[in-house]
């Protein structure tokens, strides 16, 4: 080209616009390639992680009787974005059975909350926890209420109205739950109690996931890679209790009105049979709607009843005691079922004897006839045997070693390798103790000589007089209490008491005729064979607490029972018959004297007589 | 007869062949941009991919239309093509509704068009005739004032009354041919200058701008101070003018732009952290972009683009898509093939044996620069979002159009070229 003097500026030219080129590159290799944090960021964009709730695990009682299960209930959702403007209000709300108010004031809250999960585009929970019979008329219509859905979840549910204290139940994490395990979210629900609470982790089942594609307005655009990453949940594990719900429910109509508790076990395995704590609720009050009302109104209620009395409640054990003085003294061979001592009845000291009966006693008679001087004769004469020694160094040493002899029955601590939550330890007081209180010296038998017949310092729990029944009845050893058969602990380890079997013989002797000839001969069933101790408990507060504790059959023990009832008066009027009808029930599926168990579920003692 | 049989033979074939490339491989971004979970056919008219598809199927009949008219026809009507072009821009306001706040488009029945798009087109050929004319110098004061009143007439009428921000900074791209045509380089790096000087008075303010040019305009004095003396007044001169320049630049960021555009620089500057706002769109690109990283996700399967994460996606963005789904490999090749296109065209431009084609040529290649440049230096983030399209890959039948005809005439008179020997 003739007189292009500017010819060479296409070189410049060709050099910016290669330049721009590569500079795109080298920004494309920085964002593509050396910045890793933008396919987390686009999968924070469009992923939304969904979890699927597993369905809790059931429930069920020693006999397969199924007892918690789940039941579905309905959410209503709204969509606001698809709602329209034609959507037609007055037929929606007549459809649910709400005024017209109702939806104004619930959307307009939905609206207001300043809950980030707030969206136009996102199901906003409009109602909860329908019922079928409420949610069917909009289920039917519901193709005419464009952006309304219906979402479905469960709560638990009770076959039978019982075992409310030891099911537990089931609510919404605390936020301490929330920082200690990761499982849980805001929101989710866990068991508050009993098996639900000590199961939780086999009941709450394994959480499953969907990961779903929300676009730039939060729509849901369907699954994720095909659904490749998602997972489904497992249900919850199924648990069986030992609980026999039909004893069960009759020991707890027969607490109808009473406050107290019962505690069956099977002595061989350990396993409880039936826990009642009295008063107590219908587990179905803390479900649904109406749970924090209802379990304000038991919060407040002045008997407490969610008090588990029966693994909480600390008595002193009263008469009932007196065996395991026995099997102590006989132990130490401080008495032979021969041995016999005075009783002076009324007159006695430093100990009167309550009951009428012939003097002197043998050891299965004093049983028999709760002899009060009999075992205050033998614990001094334990506690004595080696004489006081050196600041009373050797009264202590008998004195420690009867206490451990105590704790040997599961007295004294919570059973550790028990599932039953709750548990108190309650007392066997300790050397320490009286030293605190007398002074090192300052403390003999004399001082002490309420324990001899189980009144005093001791304090135990229902649950562990019935353990304590039934390493009577093992003759020697015990299982501690469950009320769960699990497939992982199927073995539980048997603890032995420091009492050898034989000993046990004119024990169970004694307490055969507690029911024929004694304090529990009003109850008896001849065929049972059932062995029985009954039990007064002096309260300070108030009227005497009632106390029973027996097992049947005598030659094969299949229950072992404990019953106290507070404010009854003695052991032989509320407790033991409730004991007999329950023995009676479980072991022969039968109620012989109906009129026995009107009379005792329908009344319930006085305050004062 | 004979003539046209040549004009068929010189045609360049590579041209067309990257023109296709880019239009179809561009439609399939926009299918793929488009693509949601509900699958719809490449050609269906109801969505943008097979209206694209038809806008396609118009350009390649117009280019070939093009390519039958004699390229004689543009220097011929040059002037006429151009007035007429300004008389529609001027209607375009009158007649348009507003569009996202501008005035721009015209609609004929279920089809809209955007005469800004075709304004380059006319405006190249007019330069082109003007400074093709032989006893034109680019150094006469006259000679370079016509030439800027013909882009700046289209410019202003898109700016001020079209709203077209960034369809009106597209005429700068002519600089370029003026440039070759010989204009002072000394324009761009007054430009360059004052863009940094922005830069500097925007982030931090007009007292480290006026400590800068101080200390340059010392450093120069001494340097030049024992040549003539003429030399130091210039060198004042110039100190003075770009200190006025710092005021005024700092006086129009705050006084005279809108508040959004001011949003989009102070984000682009890093001033402004504003994921959900203004930086937005730039933020979202960026993720979709990344997240494609060495291979991209593949073909339908970006995550980010399906889903509707960046706004304009099938239009300025559509490089977003490009990146996501067929990652740093694809996108390296397609900025490539873009280098080679435009490099191809510098080259072909060069070729010509007058004038009128080789500043038109430059034109051409000053119009796709341009383009490319702002488009995917915004996607990217290296320059503030301004709406213009990426040529043959954006949607849109306008923009389209527009580029088929500035490549098909310049292929014609490129084809058309061995005649101008006799």
């Amino acid at each position: 080209m003739v007189n292009d003097i500017y010819y060479k500026r296409k070189y410049i030219i060709s050099i910016i616009i290669v330049s721009v080129v590569v500079i795109f590159i080298i920004r494309l290799f920085a964002i593509q390639i050396l910045d890793e944090t933008a396919p987390e960021k686009a999968a924070k964009n469009a992923q939304l992680t969904q979890i699927i709730y597993p369905s809790r695990g059931l429930i069920f009682d020693r006999n397969d009787s199924l007892l918690v299960f789940n039941h579905p209930v309905y959410d209503v959702m709204l969509i606001f974005n698809e709602m329209g403007k034609n959507f037609d209000t007055l037929s929606f709300c007549s459809n649910l059975s709400i005024s017209q108010e109702e939806f104004n004031e619930r959307t307009q809250q939905i609206r207001r909350q300043k809950n980030r999960g707030f969206s136009k585009y996102t199901p906003q929970l409009f109602l909860s926890q329908l019922t079928k019979e409420n949610i069917s008329r909009l289920q039917e219509h519901l193709y005419l209420f464009p952006g309304v859905s219906i979402r479905k979840r469960t709560l638990r549910d009770y076959t039978y109205n019982s075992a409310s204290h030891i099911l537990g139940n089931v609510g919404e994490v605390t936020s301490k739950e929330l920082e200690n395990d990761s499982y849980y979210q805001i929101g989710d629900y866990c068991g508050r109690d009993g098996i639900e609470k000590v199961y939780e982790s086999h009941l709450r089942g394994i959480k499953g996931k969907e990961i779903l594609m929300r676009d730039s307005h939060g729509r849901i655009q369907g699954s994720y890679d095909n659904g490749r990453l998602d997972e489904p949940a497992q249900m919850g594990e199924d648990i069986q209790t030992t609980l026999d719900i039909n004893l069960q429910m009759h020991a707890e109509e027969l607490m109808t009105g009473k406050i107290g508790s019962v505690v069956a076990i099977e002595p061989q395995t350990g396993e409880v049979l039936a826990l009642v704590s009295s008063p107590y609720w219908n587990p179905k009050d803390l479900v649904g709607r109406n749970r924090t009302k209802q379990y304000n109104a038991l919060l407040k209620d002045p008997q407490k009843p969610l008090l588990n009395r029966a693994t909480q409640a600390l008595y002193s054990p009263g008469s009932t005691f007196k065996l395991l003085q026995a099997l102590v003294c006989l132990q130490k061979q401080i008495i032979t079922p021969n041995t016999k001592y005075a009783c002076s009845g009324r007159m006695s000291t430093p100990i009167r004897c309550t009951h009428d009966h012939g003097s002197p006693v043998t050891l299965v008679e004093a049983i028999e006839q709760s002899c009060n001087p009999y075992f205050w004769c033998a614990y001094r004469d334990l506690l004595q045997k080696d004489g006081y020694g050196n600041g009373n160094a050797d009264f202590k040493r008998n004195y420690k070693e009867w206490r451990n002899d105590i704790i040997s029955f599961g007295f004294g601590s919570t059973f550790a390798d028990s599932d039953i939550p709750q548990q108190a330890s309650g007392s066997i007081p300790s050397e320490k103790l009286y030293n605190k209180i007398y002074g090192n010296k300052g403390w003999k038998a004399i001082t002490i000589r309420s324990l001899s017949i189980g009144q005093g310092e001791i304090l135990v729990t229902p649950l562990q007089l019935a353990n304590m029944t039934a390493v009577i009845a093992n003759k020697g050893y015990y299982i501690s209490p469950h009320i769960c058969r699990t497939s992982k602990d199927t073995t539980n380890r048997i603890h032995h008491s420091t009492i050898d079997s034989v000993h046990f013989d004119c024990v169970q002797q004694g307490m055969a005729q507690v029911m024929t000839n004694g304090t529990g001969k009003w109850y008896n069933v001849q065929e049972l064979q059932i062995c029985g101790k009954t039990g007064t408990v002096q309260n300070p507060h108030g009227k005497d607490h009632a106390i029973f504790i027996g097992f049947a059959p005598q030659d094969n023990p299949q229950i072992a029972i404990a019953v106290v009832v507070e404010n009854a008066g003695f052991g032989s009027t509320w407790a033991c018959p409730i004991a007999s009808l329950l023995i009676e029930q479980y072991l022969t599926k039968n109620i012989s004297r109906p009129e026995l168990y009107n009379r005792m579920s329908n009344s319930y003692p006085k305050a004062e007589e | 007869m004979n003539k046209r049989n040549n004009i068929w033979q010189h045609i360049d074939w590579i041209t067309i062949a990257i023109f296709l490339f880019l239009t179809l491989f561009g439609w399939l971004n926009i299918y793929g941009a488009e693509h949601t979970f509900e699958q719809t056919s490449l050609f269906s008219l109801s969505n943008r991919a097979g209206k694209q598809f038809l806008w396609i199927g118009i350009s390649v009949v117009i280019g070939c239309i093009i390519l039958l008219i004699d390229e004689r026809t543009y220097d011929i009507l040059g002037y006429w093509l151009y007035g007429m072009m300004i008389v529609l821009l001027l209607i375009t306001p009158i007649l348009a509704d507003n569009v996202k706040g501008s005035y721009s488009w015209i609609s004929f029945g279920p089809i809209s068009l955007q005469p800004a798009e075709f304004a380059k087109c006319f405006t190249a050929i007019a330069i082109a005739k003007y400074m093709g004319k032989y006893e034109y110098k680019m150094r006469n004061i006259k000679d370079l004032f016509i030439p800027f009143i013909l882009i700046i007439l289209p410019m202003f009428i898109i700016m001020v009354l079209q709203r077209e921000t960034g369809s009106a900074l597209v005429f700068l791209s002519f600089l370029i041919p003026f440039y070759r045509q010989g204009m002072s380089g000394m324009i761009f790096i007054i430009g360059l200058v004052s863009i940094v000087l922005f830069v500097i008075v925007i982030k931090f303010s007009i007292i480290p701008a006026i400590i800068i040019l101080s200390i340059a305009l010392l450093v120069g004095l001494i340097a030049i101070w024992k040549q003539k003396k003429i030399y130091r007044l210039w060198a004042v001169g110039a100190y003075l003018c770009l200190v006025l320049f710092s005021s005024a630049c700092n006086y129009a960021f705050t006084k005279i732009l809108q508040p959004h555009q001011r949003t989009r620089i102070e984000v682009l500057l890093g001033m402004k952290d504003d994921p959900m706002g203004a930086g937005y769109n730039v933020n979202q690109a960026r993720i979709a972009i990344g997240s494609g990283r060495f291979w991209g996700k593949g073909f339908l399967q970006g995550t980010q683009t399906k889903l509707k994460f960046v706004p304009e996606q099938d239009t300025d963005f559509i490089f977003c898509t490009v990146g996501e789904e067929w990652g740093f490999f694809g996108s390296s090749i397609v900025l490539l093939i873009y280098l080679y296109f435009i490099l191809h065209l510098l080259t072909i431009a060069e070729r010509q044996r007058d004038t009128f084609s080789r500043i038109f040529g430059y034109c051409v290649v000053g119009i796709f620069f341009f383009h490319l440049t702002i488009n995917i230096g915004m996607v990217l983030g290296l320059l503030p979002v301004i709406g213009i399209p990426l040529p043959f890959f954006s949607y849109g039948g306008s923009s389209l159009m527009a580029f088929t005809i500035l490549l098909f005439i310049l292929i014609r008179l490129d084809a058309a070229r061995i005649n101008k020997l006799h």
